[in-house]
């Protein structure tokens, strides 16, 4: 992502290391067609411009009124000029002028900005003050008015209008690199480089500016285009060094014998473009090059193409096997969280070979009861809400009846599980297949997994990291990211086929049947809306209340997750309140909806312990209380022991044991289940006071005894 | 500073004898100004003391917010220390220049919480494990041959070193994090959450790697974490904080099995077993202190409901009478 310094005054020891960064650098670059030949046209004019002498021997000043306006050939190629000059004399000593004043505006840029920069971003305090106070005034005055005061009590001279003009630069660069060095200086890498001994210059040598050199290169490139231009400007106004060839003067002179000989316009004004479009488009091939982020994105936005050609062919196959086989197949939708679902339905037995999107919303296939509104047919509205409801929190209550009630109520027309017993289960899925698009074909993240859930039946999904049951979550939640490739054989919930539903009728049952609970609390509440907002907004989509009885409603929810001042938690925004009491919120939401089927995803991880438990406590007390069925997905064996009935052990995308909770713990089958148990340090023999060295733990002792006194 | 002193705490010791832990925190107070015109600065640690002998787990347990890690940034010199002192071996360290504080790069070191931030993604293995011993003027050959040393002894391949930290696992980075730390035999390391972020068997073979170098080494750790079984696991002695203070400190296998602080009863009793029975039983006996000391024990509820005003008055007689702050 950085590339390696390049300084020539690095410490011996210091400058070597990184070459075969710096290699994969111009190698990169190199691959670029445009970076070449950007490269190329700028070698050329630069070589052109150097070896001007050896390219013609016309002086460019020398005047002679015989060859004014003179046509191209002979000894003059390009002709001459309005006072009899040569053209292309001219044209190469002018890149001279305009290449050496541009380098001098952006060194002088680069001198200034990139130390202070430094200093400022690394040690902030008052040098970072006085430093940004005069940036800022810098910054305020305006470029030309200041250069064509200093060319008329200077004098007529270039390089000292291009000098100044890198002054007024310079706070770019400032900016720039002061806050990519507060960026950087906040990662612990550097407070470790700190711990590690290094030296304030050399932290800022090794750690700091390969991280700033990136944007200051690009920047670089864009400012030589910039000075070329306003060079050329004031020299096209007549406010260059009279003597001295330049592009600017040429076009100056052009300008004057346009009607005469408009050819003349075109030489300088075909340089000045060349440069300024090569420098700008080598800025934007070096950003490319140096950005590692930059070239994973673009891998990423190819696997996507690939991924998406990949599941077209992967459709027309799977339309294929459908229509054979008798298992329904089912594409799980894809689609982010917050943000609108994938539009394309499910194929299946249903869907036949067709695979074109079901443009309008079809007969509802989820029964309503009479008691209830209509649900919102607007498939807008209900992204609307979602994404207002953060989307975790699909709030879409249906009613607030006991959950016996609404079983009876909820009867599906869709038959596939038809039995109404307890045991029926609420959610079966079976031979989940989630992959991602890879360098070499598709990576298998959930590989066949099945599961069942019944109603009132807390489920764990445990599993190390990447083992898929996230995954495996937001499969049946049908928010999995676009790009991913989902299949199951079957997922039903309460008798309906999940895949078979299309966006609307998705975004519907996930606003009021299955709820989700995320990880992050915190990041799953938009910090620009008040708590209370975000939270009633979709209660009254979903039910249709008035304001004020949604309000009272919310108010009743937040007290019944445990919220000691609910009037206040409404009023709050995200930030003003605890990652705890956050959670406790997105609970709220959940179940404002009466769900049938919560799905929490790691609900306690980012929770402190003693939080955990109160949360973990209230979650089960709201899932006896509503007979929810729960999915819970989490690492930690003592969260499943504290709540689930069922537990599901996955490993690397596959289900590894599936038993009750109290079979498992007891007797764990499956070898990886039993390293994981074995893991846990729960049980783990405490590690006693060091035996030897008495005088210390007399100490220790002493201090212990210290501590006690006080607690 | 205008506050009391607990009355049953002793006067702050004097300067102890030489035959003093190899760590000693006294009284530490560390304060960041608050964002505002004249308001009083937030005050992380309310006067912390603690000690860490030679080749001892001293195990720091408590939530988040507690200031646990704001400690061991004071003691590595990245925290201000506002009043108080930082002792090292007799002498003081708190407060030291630059320069100074450099020189003691080789016997203080750290490994931080995340394996991901904390190693420089455009630095090869080597070169960050290099880093430490080219600045102590360590030649490159032998530097070369003490990274090979140390990746061995953190069970890394041999050619990790051409590596960069984003080809390796979350584990793996915390190894080389821990061999970086290593590079120059320190004595005391300060551990921030080294495990928290990584898998339950990854951070079992962790632990089992810092237990086994401290045996073989003799350095000696300050292990910060949340986890109270972690820290049965690594620690011979713990302290538990609790805003900004210790709220309880003594013998691991006593502070983690038979806590008497009600912060660290409530603390252990959260904390569930992975066996379906006990937690049960655990869950009741929460409960039931819960519901027996809800006074001297905030929920987290409110806890959190007062955490913007950090002055407000903690029910414990003891955090109540600290509070105000002590020199």
């Amino acid at each position: 992502m950085t590339l390696p310094q390049s300084e020539a005054g690095l410490a011996p020891g210091t400058a070597a290391a990184p070459a075969p960064v710096r290699a994969g650098l111009v190698r990169r670059l190199l691959r670029n067609p445009v970076a070449v030949g950007c490269l190329a046209v700028l070698a050329l004019i630069a070589l052109a411009s150097l070896f001007a002498p050896l390219l013609t021997d016309q002086d460019p000043a020398h005047s002679s009124l015989t060859e004014t306006l003179a046509p191209a050939g002979g000894a003059h190629p390009l002709g001459g000029d309005g006072v009899g000059r040569d053209v292309l004399a001219r044209l190469l000593y002018g890149g001279r002028t305009s290449l050496l004043g541009a380098l001098l505006a952006v060194s002088v840029a680069l001198v200034i900005g990139v130390p202070s920069g430094l200093l400022a971003g690394y040690y902030r305090k008052w040098f970072d003050a006085v430093s940004s106070w005069l940036a800022n005034i810098l910054m305020a005055v305006p470029a030309i008015v200041v250069l064509l005061v200093v060319m008329s009590a200077v004098g007529q001279n270039t390089y000292v209008a291009m000098a100044v003009f890198g002054v007024l630069m310079s706070p770019g660069v400032f900016r720039l690199i002061r806050a990519s060095a507060i960026s950087v200086r906040e990662e612990l890498y550097v407070d470790a480089a700190r711990v590690s001994g290094l030296t304030d210059g050399r932290i800022v040598r090794r750690h700091i500016l390969p991280v700033v050199q990136a944007p200051t290169i690009i920047q670089a490139a864009q400012m030589l285009g910039l000075a070329i231009v306003i060079q050329s400007g004031l020299e096209f106004l007549g406010l260059g060094s009279a003597t001295q060839a330049s592009w600017g003067s040429m076009l100056n002179d052009a300008f004057a014998n346009i009607y005469t000989k408009p050819v003349l316009m075109l030489w300088p004004g075909g340089a000045l473009a060349l440069t300024v479009a090569a420098f700008g488009l080598l800025g934007n091939a070096l950003r490319d090059a140096l950005d590692a982020s930059a070239v994973s994105g673009r891998r990423a936005r190819r696997a996507v193409r690939n991924a998406a050609r990949a599941r077209k062919a992967e459709r027309a196959r799977k339309a294929e096997e459908a229509e054979q086989a008798e298992k329904s197949v089912t594409a799980v939708k894809a689609g982010k969280a917050g943000k609108a679902v994938d539009s394309a339905p499910a194929e299946g037995i249903g869907a036949g070979p067709s695979t074109v999107p079901v443009p309008v919303p079809v007969p509802v296939p989820e029964p309503v009861p009479e008691s209830v509104p209509e649900p919102v047919p607007e498939s807008v509205a209900e992204s609307v809400t979602e994404s207002v409801a953060g989307a975790e929190s699909p709030g879409s209550p249906e009613d607030t009846k006991s959950s016996a009630d609404a079983d009876g109520a909820r009867q599906p027309k869709a038959a596939v599980a038809s039995a109404k017993d307890d045991d029926a289960p609420l959610l079966v899925l079976d031979g989940l297949r989630v992959s991602y698009p890879a360098e070499d074909g598709e990576k298998a993240v959930v590989d066949g997994v099945s599961l069942t859930v019944r109603k009132g039946e807390v489920l764990g999904l445990v599993g190390e990291s990447g083992s898929g049951k996230s995954q495996t979550a937001f499969a049946v939640l049908g928010l999995l990211p676009p790009e991913a490739l989902a299949s199951a054989d079957r997922l039903v919930f309460d008798g309906t086929e999940l895949g078979r539903l299309n966006r609307s009728e998705m975004n519907r049952l996930r606003g009021r049947r299955i709820a989700y609970v995320p990880q992050e609390p915190m990041s799953n509440l938009d910090p620009s809306f008040r708590i209370g907002a975000q939270l009633v907004e979709p209660v009254r989509r979903h039910l249709r209340l008035p304001a004020s009885q949604a309000r009272t409603k919310t108010l009743g929810l937040l007290e019944r997750v445990g919220i000691a001042d609910p009037e206040r938690v409404f009023a709050s925004y995200p930030h003003q309140i605890s990652g705890g009491m956050a959670q406790r919120v997105l609970i709220a939401g959940a179940v404002s909806c009466d769900p049938d089927l919560l799905i929490a995803d790691e609900p306690t991880t980012a929770l402190d312990v003693t939080v955990q438990a109160e949360v973990l406590d209230l979650m089960r007390s709201l899932q006896r209380e509503r007979n929810m069925g729960m999915i819970l997905v989490t690492h930690d064996f003592g969260v499943v022991a504290d709540i689930c009935d069922r537990v599901t052990v996955m490993q690397t995308g596959t289900v590894v044991e599936s038993a009750p909770a109290r079979e498992l713990f007891a007797a764990p089958r499956h070898p990886y289940t039993r390293m994981l148990l074995a893991s846990t340090l729960e049980d783990a023999e405490p590690r006693s006071a060091l035996g030897h060295a008495t005088a210390r733990t007399a100490a220790g002792t002493m201090h212990t005894a210290r501590q006690e006194g006080r607690a | 500073m205008t506050g009391t002193l607990d009355k049953d705490r002793p006067a702050p010791a004097p300067a102890p004898a030489p035959a003093d832990p190899l760590l000693v925190a006294d009284e530490v107070v560390v304060e960041y100004p608050a964002k505002g015109w004249r308001k009083p600065p937030f005050r992380v640690l309310k006067g912390v003391s603690l000690t860490i002998g030679a080749g001892e787990t001293l195990g720091l347990v408590g939530e988040s917010g507690s200031g646990k890690t704001t400690l061991g940034r004071a003691i590595l010199g990245l925290a201000p220390v506002t009043a108080g002192s930082v002792r090292y071996d007799g002498r003081v360290i708190s407060g030291l220049g630059r320069r100074e504080r450099r020189a003691l790069s080789s016997e203080i070191q750290v490994v931080f919480q995340d394996p991901y931030t904390s190693l420089n993604p455009a630095m090869t293995v080597n070169d960050i494990l290099s880093e430490p011993l080219t600045v102590a003027g360590t030649s490159r050959a032998e530097a070369e041959r003490r990274v090979k040393d140390l990746l061995d002894q953190v069970r890394l391949p041999a050619d990790a070193g051409q590596r960069l930290p984003r080809e390796f696992s979350g584990g793996q980075r915390q190894r080389v994090a821990i061999a970086r730390a290593l590079s120059r035999d320190p004595r005391i390391v300060v551990c921030d959450e080294p495990v928290s972020a990584l898998d339950l068997s990854t951070q079992a073979r962790v632990l089992d790697l810092f237990v086994e170098i401290q045996e073989r080494t003799g350095v000696a750790y300050l292990f910060i974490t949340h986890d109270l079984s972690v820290v049965r696991h690594i620690s011979h002695r713990v302290a538990v904080m609790y805003r900004g203070e210790i709220v309880e400190s003594g013998d691991a296998a006593k502070v983690t099995a038979t806590p008497e602080h009600p912060y660290t009863q409530r603390l252990l009793l959260a904390a569930p077993v992975p066996d379906p029975e006990r937690q049960a039983q655990r869950r009741a006996e929460r409960r039931r202190l819960a519901a027996t000391a809800p006074a001297s024990a905030p929920t987290p509820t409110s806890q959190a409901a007062t955490a913007s005003t950090p002055t407000s008055p903690s029910p414990s007689p003891s955090q109540a009478a600290t509070t105000g702050g002590t020199e």
